[in-house]
């Protein structure tokens, strides 16, 4: 009876603690400075260690070190200037070269596929799950990374264990409760009060140090927030915040029983991304959420899939269709205390949570940036494309112009036969290519 | 993920890569790490679909090769060959072993037991920006020789190096050894395959009207491309057989600046 009795009384001193340490601080939204400490600690940890594996490291590792730079240098002349000939010349035998170099070149390195797997370190933060790149260096600093597993899995796992359990509890239990008052001011209020509680326990759960930039833009009632996309952490992250309705595809799983729970008490809106009749749905709803202007902002991930935080993808049309204001938001993760993107086609919600929560931290940037409009004369696409940049720019992304469906879908036609337009324009002059083709 | 590859790679083998195709240490480990990237693809079904659990692996002594076939027979199964020194059971996928006894190993790690060493059709198709060229196709193509749907290490290297940049000791080395695969030659050849759709060694009218028309789509009409390979052919015929071979295509070739336009810049 003894062990029962103790195993009890370490449970109740746990529970305790963390209802004192860090549940009711988060439900306040103040900080102990406990999470600031640990932060400042990690951060020389991980420059010392650089450091010394800078010293161990032979030149040949260095050099190997340098992949994450890229394996060739592309070129990026256009089909003009790679085929070396004016509009209105004749095909030569010799036009293969330039589609070969450019087909051989995306295999050696392409721009998209990349985007869909973790981002490479350039230094080793002493994570057994990053450490492929890096050799044995020093006793000492094995030591420490030993201490780190210690640390992560034995004293921060179970307690970031406790701490989401007990903020997606309160969540689901929480909505659903508000969900079943009257719709008015009270619930609203109530749904807000529950939704930044909750996130506020799951962000600490997370370790999540969030500096937020430019605090005088955050989005506004009536109006649509988007950003990039890197993983589901993202809403949690912006929710601490302030709240948002949302807009999201259907998930399935624990995400799916958080969704729905959510749903009850505030009006997101979740649909089927491959139905059509969602698509049409989700666009009266969102037109009629932005003509209140009472309502919640809107939080939509335009690129429509999580990328690996190291660039930005095509932002989809659709929300920016609707009219009203944009207000666009950067986040960027910093890599080097764990990685917040979600390979959703390798790891589940659960596994990928798990990993974050086993990771040292999750350290980000938040920009809000200034509201943007759609021009007189602006089409939504070139709109879209205009937010896509600005928020590139700001949180230090690349820019691409491809689709994040590539992940799951392959490419459209439509380019292949762009290219081949292109090159029959080239070969027999602009007058004679049949241009009802279109 | 630059060293993982030189974990997976045995170093003789790096080195038999190395002199073959003239890349360095650090690029063939680069190279790779994206070719198992490439094998993996996104959505691991393909993966899922190609295992298989146990296979008999055994080394044949005299070409050095490690060799899996598929775990058939009863577990005290000994080849009779007398090279076959070594057998242990072996997880290897399903789609390399199909069509053949048995499947070379050589680019594999016993430690990690898979096989990371083919990719297939289907990995190449999956980069956009290989997906949309015209002649797409055709460029996979060349890393699949005779028909198979899957290439290992060695043979994508082999490909590649058709596109390294021809260096300033390598123009003035001696004939003796075998021609680089780099050569002006070879990366002539590379683009004659491209045409040859057949590999009869010639250019059909035929041929070079079916790799326009990959190359136009549908906004030249039949006449005019029709035409345009009929120029072409002439142009390039000089035996009278209205095809073109290797070495008419070499002399209508000959003013081009192959080196440059058929290499890429490879970093080291």
């Amino acid at each position: 009876m003894d062990g029962a009795e103790l195993a009890g009384k370490i449970f109740y001193t746990w529970l305790t603690l963390v209802l004192g340490f860090i549940l009711l601080p988060s439900a306040f939204g103040v900080s102990l400075g406990i999470s600031e400490i640990y932060m400042k600690i990690l951060v020389k940890t991980l420059e010392w260690a650089t450091i010394r594996i800078e010293k161990g490291a032979s030149k040949e590792s260095v050099l190997k070190n340098s992949a994450s730079v890229g394996i060739i240098q592309r070129d990026e002349s256009p089909m003009e200037k790679g085929l070396s000939g004016l509009r209105g010349r004749d095909f030569e035998l010799s036009d293969v070269f330039y589609f070969s170099k450019k087909g051989l070149e995306a295999i050696v390195e392409d721009e998209v596929t990349q985007r869909f797997s973790s981002e490479e370190l350039v230094s080793w933060n002493l994570l057994t799950r990053t450490n492929v790149n890096f050799h044995y260096v020093s006793l000492r600093l094995t030591a420490v990374w030993v201490l780190g597993v210690l640390l992560r899995y034995c004293v921060l796992l179970p307690l970031r264990v406790t701490l989401a359990f007990i903020g997606i509890s309160l969540l689901v239990i929480g909505t659903t409760l508000v969900g079943q008052l009257p719709d008015n001011s009270l619930k609203s209020r109530l749904s807000e009060l529950v939704h930044l509680t909750c996130c506020r326990i799951c962000v600490r759960a997370l370790s999540g140090t969030i500096r937020y930039h430019n605090k005088q833009y955050r989005p506004q009632k009536g109006g649509i927030c988007v950003a990039n996309h890197t993983s589901p952490i993202d809403v949690l992250i912006l929710t601490t915040d302030g709240c948002y309705a949302m807009v999201g595809q259907v998930h399935g799983g624990l995400m799916g029983i958080i969704q729905r729970a959510m749903v009850k008490a505030c009006p997101h809106v979740w649909f089927e991304r491959s139905e059509m009749k969602d698509r049409h749905l989700v666009t009266k709803r969102l037109k009629e959420h932005i003509a209140d202007k009472k309502k919640l902002p809107i939080l939509i991930f335009p690129e429509g899939t999580c990328i690996n935080n190291t660039s930005v993808m095509m932002f989809k049309k659709g929300s920016f269709e609707i009219g009203g204001t944009i207000h666009p938001v950067a986040i960027k993760y910093n890599p080097q205390f764990g990685d917040a993107f979600w390979n959703s086609s390798k790891f589940s919600m659960v596994s990928y949570l798990l990993r974050v929560m086993t990771s040292w931290a999750i350290v980000c940037d938040v920009w809000y940036m200034p509201p943007m409009t759609r021009e007189e004369g602006e089409d939504a696409v070139r709109f879209a494309n205009r937010v896509k940049s600005a928020i590139a720019v700001q949180g230090g992304l690349t820019e691409l112009p491809w689709d994040g469906g590539l992940k799951r879908a392959k490419v459209k036609d439509t380019f292949k036969e762009e290219q081949q337009k292109n090159y029959s324009k080239m070969i027999v002059g602009n007058g004679s290519v049949t241009s009802e083709l279109d | 993920m630059g060293s993982r590859a030189s974990t997976l790679l045995r170093d003789e083998e790096l080195e038999e890569i190395k002199k073959e195709t003239g890349f360095s240490h650090s690029q063939i480990t680069r190279l790779y790490s994206r070719f198992t990237s490439l094998d993996k693809g996104e959505n691991g079904t393909l993966r899922a679909k190609k295992w298989v659990t146990l296979t008999l692996v055994y080394v044949d002594r005299e070409h050095g090769h490690r060799l899996a076939t598929p775990f058939p027979k009863q577990k005290d199964y000994v080849p009779e060959d007398p090279s076959c020194t070594w057998l242990k059971p072996f997880p290897v996928y399903r789609n390399s072993l199909r069509g053949s006894a048995e499947t070379d190993l050589t680019s594999t790690h016993e430690d990690t037991g898979l096989i990371p060493g083919l990719a297939h059709r289907e990995d190449f198709q999956r980069i956009p920006e290989l997906a949309i060229n015209p002649l797409g196709d055709r460029i996979i193509n060349a890393f699949f020789p005779e028909g198979e749907d899957q290439v290992n290490f060695r043979g994508f290297m082999r490909t590649l190096a058709h596109f390294r940049p021809i260096e300033d000791n390598e123009k003035s080395k001696d004939m003796n050894g075998p021609e680089p695969l780099n050569s002006r030659s070879n990366k002539l050849h590379f683009a004659f395959r491209l045409y040859d759709l057949d590999k009869d060694d010639k250019i059909s009218r035929d041929e070079l009207l079916q790799v326009l028309r990959m190359m136009v789509g549908v906004n030249i009409s039949d006449e005019q491309l029709g035409s345009i390979a009929d120029r072409t052919i002439q142009e390039a015929d000089q035996d009278g057989d209205s095809a073109i071979s290797f070495t008419e295509f070499v002399k209508v070739l000959e003013k081009v600046d192959v080196e440059q336009k058929m290499s890429i810049r490879f970093l080291h």
